[in-house]
């Protein structure tokens, strides 16, 4: 009986993982092959072929490059002012800290389109479109980030802060020395889900990016669809490099991956 | 009761004034260094945003600038039959998706949690591996999977003798098609954010249920559902939310064809807005979004929320 179980969960188990093989055998075939009876279900030696055709139509090295250099810049400055601000929200009591937590949630409820349009508008005051500084700058304060980092620094024993500033170090000091090591693995945990939120980004790059050495992956992936004659192939191996990082962090970060999908939803 | 009272209205003055000494000790500015950057960019690119989008609802423009329309977008909203397909087609994802999702999750969720399984780690990243994936990268699989012409899904269904189907040009299909792809990216996900509240259920309440002779339906609709029920919670109305905002999928799957039979409300916000450049209207139909999520979280908040 509890053998049985095994049957319908390795079924499910295909259904999932299907697609992401299929991706990953696509990305070695050529384009006519994909759609061939049966199709390829084995790895074919078209890979290089594939990969030297994306490079010379979307100049894939350039978008990849692209997509990493925004995604790092965000992530760096946006988990730093994250964790500032749950810091400063946490630890100390001071006029407005009801509405700035007010606001953080507001942003976390309403839906971010509803900005689409003036924010569209100011990037072209700004004279920001296609920059990557429109991509990266307008989302950088993130609710999300900075509630989950509120949540670690609440517990986080006032006397250590308190003793800190007994010894002289000023509060900027503290926050760096002592405070933020413990708080490692939030840490982690808003790095990681920030990389990916930022690296699977499509409706705001596609909005801001219109010079194709610009380009982000997916918005490359997007215009390929566009053409006459689509080179499935080559949109395929693209996917699997959008995909492949993301892969890579959750493998080898489950753990801190995880903690930041649930970013505070189940009280454990 | 009156020496109690006093002593405490004592205390608490005592307690005022060492509050205020600790306060004065306390650099006051300090605060502000951690949280006004944050605070800076979200007044400038959410707070004024949010209001400017409002304004513009209520705008008409044309070459030479805005000037006021009054309710003209709004009053536009309810006689635009893509407004109302968006509707009606995001309303079918919804009361169709989003269970079948969830009743699949809390299953899988439940089995998995089982500590006879054996390979349970396995398959949990199994499933969740969909969840992995970025959005417009998984839709292009889909899209070459699902092509009429000799598409591996139209190869496997004709192995059990059915005749292919046009998955994305035919206005039925091309819903079912949507569905599949979102149910498929997203189950593993809510899976895991189920399995983590079940984790979450005390051992010891199984136990005295089983010692109460409960069995396993009954600890399962009583001991399991009402603790879980937050958790559920969460997942429907985050779902909800993701469902309204659908974009990415229809956008690269069918961009919203065949006949809008997958136009969704944010799909057509982008048309109106950044294809035909109608600010105003575009303003309009993303405070309908804003509208109309605001009011399912409420609803679902308020009947299933209470009893937790």
């Amino acid at each position: 009986m509890k053998r049985l179980t095994h049957l319908p969960l390795i079924a499910g188990a295909v259904i999932s993982l299907f697609p992401f093989y299929f991706m990953i055998i696509a990305a070695t075939h050529r384009t006519e092959d994909l759609f061939a009876s049966p199709p390829p279900l084995l790895p074919g030696d078209r890979f290089g072929e594939n990969l030297h055709r994306l490079e010379e139509t979307v100049g894939f090295s350039q978008v990849a490059f692209n997509s990493i250099a925004i995604a790092v810049v965000y992530t760096v400055l946006s988990a730093a002012l994250s964790a500032m601000c749950g810091y400063g929200l946490a630890k100390y009591r001071f006029r407005g800290r009801g509405l700035i937590l007010a606001v953080i949630l507001a942003t976390m409820m309403i839906p971010f389109q509803v900005l689409l349009v003036p924010l569209f508008e100011m990037m072209a005051t700004f004279g920001w479109m296609d920059s990557y500084q429109a991509v990266i700058v307008p989302f950088l304060a993130n609710a999300f980030g900075i509630f989950l980092m509120r949540q670690a620094f609440l517990d986080f024993p006032t006397e250590l802060i308190e003793a800190g500033r007994i010894d002289g170090s000023g509060e900027l000091r503290i926050f760096y020395r002592i405070v933020l090591p413990a708080a490692r693995p939030q840490l982690a945990a808003v790095v990681i889900f920030t990389f990916i939120t930022q690296w699977s980004n499509f409706l705001w790059p596609l909005l801001m990016l219109n010079s194709e050495d610009k380009y982000t992956i997916p918005v490359a992936l997007s215009t390929m669809i566009g053409q006459t004659k689509v080179d499935y192939s080559g949109l395929l191996l693209g996917s699997f490099a959008a995909t492949l990082p993301i892969m890579l962090v959750f493998l080898i970060f489950q753990k801190q991956f995880i903690s930041g999908l649930l970013g505070g939803s189940v009280k454990g | 009761m009156t020496v109690t009272l006093l002593a405490e209205r004592r205390r608490a003055a005592v307690d005022t004034t060492a509050a205020r000494g600790r306060n004065r000790s306390r650099p006051r500015i300090a605060p502000w260094y951690f949280t006004g950057p944050a605070v800076a960019l979200f007044a400038v690119f959410f707070a004024y945003p949010l209001v400017a989008s409002l304004v513009e609802s209520f705008q008409r423009e044309d070459g030479t600038g805005a000037s006021w329309a009054g309710l003209a977008n709004y009053e536009r909203l309810f006689s635009d039959p893509l407004v109302g397909g968006a509707l009606l087609n995001i309303g079918l994802i919804l009361v169709i998706q989003v269970p079948l999702m969830l009743s699949l999750a809390l299953v899988l969720a439940q089995v998995l949690n089982q500590s006879w399984l054996r390979l349970r780690s396995t398959y949990r990243i199994g499933y969740f591996l969909p969840a992995v994936t970025t959005l417009v990268a998984y839709t292009i699989v889909f899209r070459v999977l699902l092509r009429a012409d000799n598409g591996v899904f139209n190869q496997l269904i004709g192995l059990v003798g059915l005749s292919p189907v046009d998955w994305l040009n035919d206005p039925f299909w091309a819903k079912v098609a949507l569905i599949a792809s979102v149910t498929w990216r997203w189950t593993g996900y809510n899976m895991v954010i189920l399995l983590a509240g079940l984790q979450a259920i005390p051992k010891q309440q199984y136990e005295a249920a089983a010692v109460d002779g409960a069995g396993p339906v009954s600890t399962y609709l009583r001991v399991i559902v009402p603790q879980l029920r937050p958790v559920i919670l969460f997942c429907l109305i985050t779902s909800t939310i993701g469902t309204l905002q659908l974009f990415d999928e229809p956008y690269i799957l069918t961009e919203g064809g065949p006949d809008n039979a997958t136009l969704t409300p944010v799909l057509y916000l982008y048309q109106v807005g950044f294809q035909q450049l109608d600010f105003g209207y575009a303003s309009a139909i993303a405070w309908l979004v804003v509208a109309i999520i605001g009011l399912l979280s409420f609803a679902q908040f308020k009947f299933l929320g209470r009893r937790s």
